[in-house]
């Protein structure tokens, strides 16, 4: 298959392969250095995040009200999840100034430098998410995942979710400064409407219906009918939010390309 | 061969677009060279990171037939708190070569010592352009992309870069770009002289220096005539 650069598809898969590789492995160093516990801290630092609002929301007693789930599971699936969703993001942010001198490198694109910030974070959420988990599952904290699958399932959407968005808000900053103003206040205040704190079922019907737009509520919803099964009542669309992560990945990728035009020195 | 074809390159300003230059037109064949001269701030720089393609022209089109560098000692991609090593390894990560045989040379250019293997940030300007010339050495490329001002260091640095480039790789195809006629008389074969946006062709380098000086004190009626 002949393309624009005169390249076949695989010889370009192939070079798109080591500048990723190139670059994961710089922003490893660059972001954790080699001091202390260095890379481990990709896995620390959500981990440490994560037990902080375990422990902030069992001592609040955030799930109570006889509703059948253990609390550290409820934190620790909710805290998680808002991990998958928003940290891509706001490490992408960032990305094409910091990364603007790599350009000379004709092989190095924007979207290498996303794709590289994106697989790091969700790597460091799904490797502090089992660590955790397995942790609090041995000392008896939390049960047993009900249905790995449905798990899997949720996660992969919210790392879906997770990935367009960083997409299309990271390119967003070539275009106006005011995508990077403005992230850090919505993302703060989805977080608590992100279903991360809540079960839908919780909420009166009026307020579900609301909810329900959010596309990230229908992640945790479906992680969380995975882990405990019918002992709570969830309510989600995976068609529904299919096609939201299907229209963010969209213009994100335009996003992306127009940006790449814009990059100026 | 490399060919650029057309090309502007307009930036938005507070005060509007500013068109930096207007359908440039310019091709150079493998292993021959070429030098852009051209005031301060007549577009020599945009010109270099538009052929490197770290931008991308507003209208026109540019077309790499032959391998091209980065602007040749550019220091400016290097993670600070990354050593000399490390910085060797991600350039030879993105272009797909074995960085181990290249090391002995590194170290031997750059005569960093055990300061090869500590963060650049440590470094000072000439060690950080001693690396970054040595990157560039270490890859091979079909044509160099040199801003003059970009290597600066002492006496003994010039003449090894001139002996890594202009000896070593004189089979080679490269771009000066130069505010400095004397550069450009040295190592170019033929040259030509961004101005106001428009970039003026000569049938050799020593019309192009002429022409260079008049724009210099700004004589109207000289550049009409070399008008295209």
């Amino acid at each position: 298959m002949a393309t624009i650069s005169g390249l076949s598809f695989f010889q370009s898969l192939e070079i798109q392969g080591r500048v990723l590789h190139a670059l994961m492995m710089r922003e490893l160093i660059t972001r954790f250095g080699r001091d202390n516990l260095g890379v481990l801290w990709l896995v620390g630092e959500p981990m440490i995040f994560t037990l902080g609002v375990t422990t902030l929301w069992s001592a609040a007693g955030l799930a109570h009200g006889g509703t059948g789930i253990p609390i550290v599971a409820f934190a620790v699936t909710g805290y998680s999840s808002v991990l998958m969703w928003r940290n891509a993001t706001s490490h992408c942010i960032g990305g094409i100034e910091q990364n603007k001198p790599l350009l000379f490198h004709r092989s190095v694109l924007i979207i290498d430098v996303f794709l590289t910030r994106i697989a790091l974070e969700i790597i460091g959420a799904t490797s502090s998410f089992i660590v955790l988990s397995l942790f609090f599952i041995f000392i008896g904290w939390m049960p047993v995942p009900n249905n790995l699958l449905i798990v899997l399932a949720g996660w992969i959407m919210l790392a879906w979710l997770g990935a367009s968005l960083a997409l299309l808000v990271g390119a967003g900053t070539a275009f106006s400064h005011l995508v990077h103003r403005l992230w850090h206040p919505v993302s703060y205040l989805l977080f608590p409407m992100s279903g991360a704190a809540f079960m839908v079922e919780w909420l009166p019907k009026r307020l579900q219906d609301v909810v329900l737009y959010l596309p990230m509520v229908h992640g945790v919803e479906l992680l969380r009918h995975g882990y405990f099964g019918n002992v709570v009542r969830t309510h989600y669309d995976i068609g529904y939010m299919a096609k939201c992560c299907l229209v963010l990945t969209l213009c994100g990728l335009y996003a992306v390309r127009e940006a790449s035009r814009r990059v100026e020195f | 061969m490399l060919s650029v074809e057309h090309v502007s390159k307009t930036y938005e300003t507070r005060h509007g677009p500013y068109k930096v230059f207007d359908n440039v037109s310019f091709a150079l064949r493998r292993g021959r060279n070429l030098g852009i001269l051209g005031r301060n701030g007549a577009g020599k720089s945009t010109m270099i990171r538009l052929i490197s393609g770290a931008e991308r022209p507003t209208t026109g089109r540019i077309r790499r037939g032959m391998r091209i560098s980065w602007p040749l000692a550019f220091a400016g991609a290097f993670a600070h708190n990354l050593t000399g090593l490390d910085n060797l390894k991600f350039v030879c990560r993105v272009y797909g070569i074995d960085y181990k045989p290249l090391v002995p040379f590194v170290e031997d250019f750059t005569e960093l010592g055990t300061f090869f293997r500590e963060p650049v940030m440590h470094y000072s300007h000439g060690m950080m352009t001693r690396l970054a010339f040595a990157l560039s050495m270490a890859i091979e490329f079909d044509c160099f992309l040199i801003d003059e001002a970009m290597i600066v260091g002492d006496v003994r640095f010039h003449e090894r870069c001139h002996y890594e480039l202009f000896q070593k790789r004189k089979d080679r195809a490269f771009i000066l770009v130069s505010h400095d006629v004397n550069a450009i008389k040295t190592y170019c074969e033929n040259a030509v002289v961004l101005h106001e946006g428009r970039l003026f062709a000569f049938p050799n380098v020593d019309a192009a220096y002429t022409f260079y000086l008049q724009t210099l004190v700004e004589k109207p009626e000289v550049i009409e005539q070399w008008r295209m």
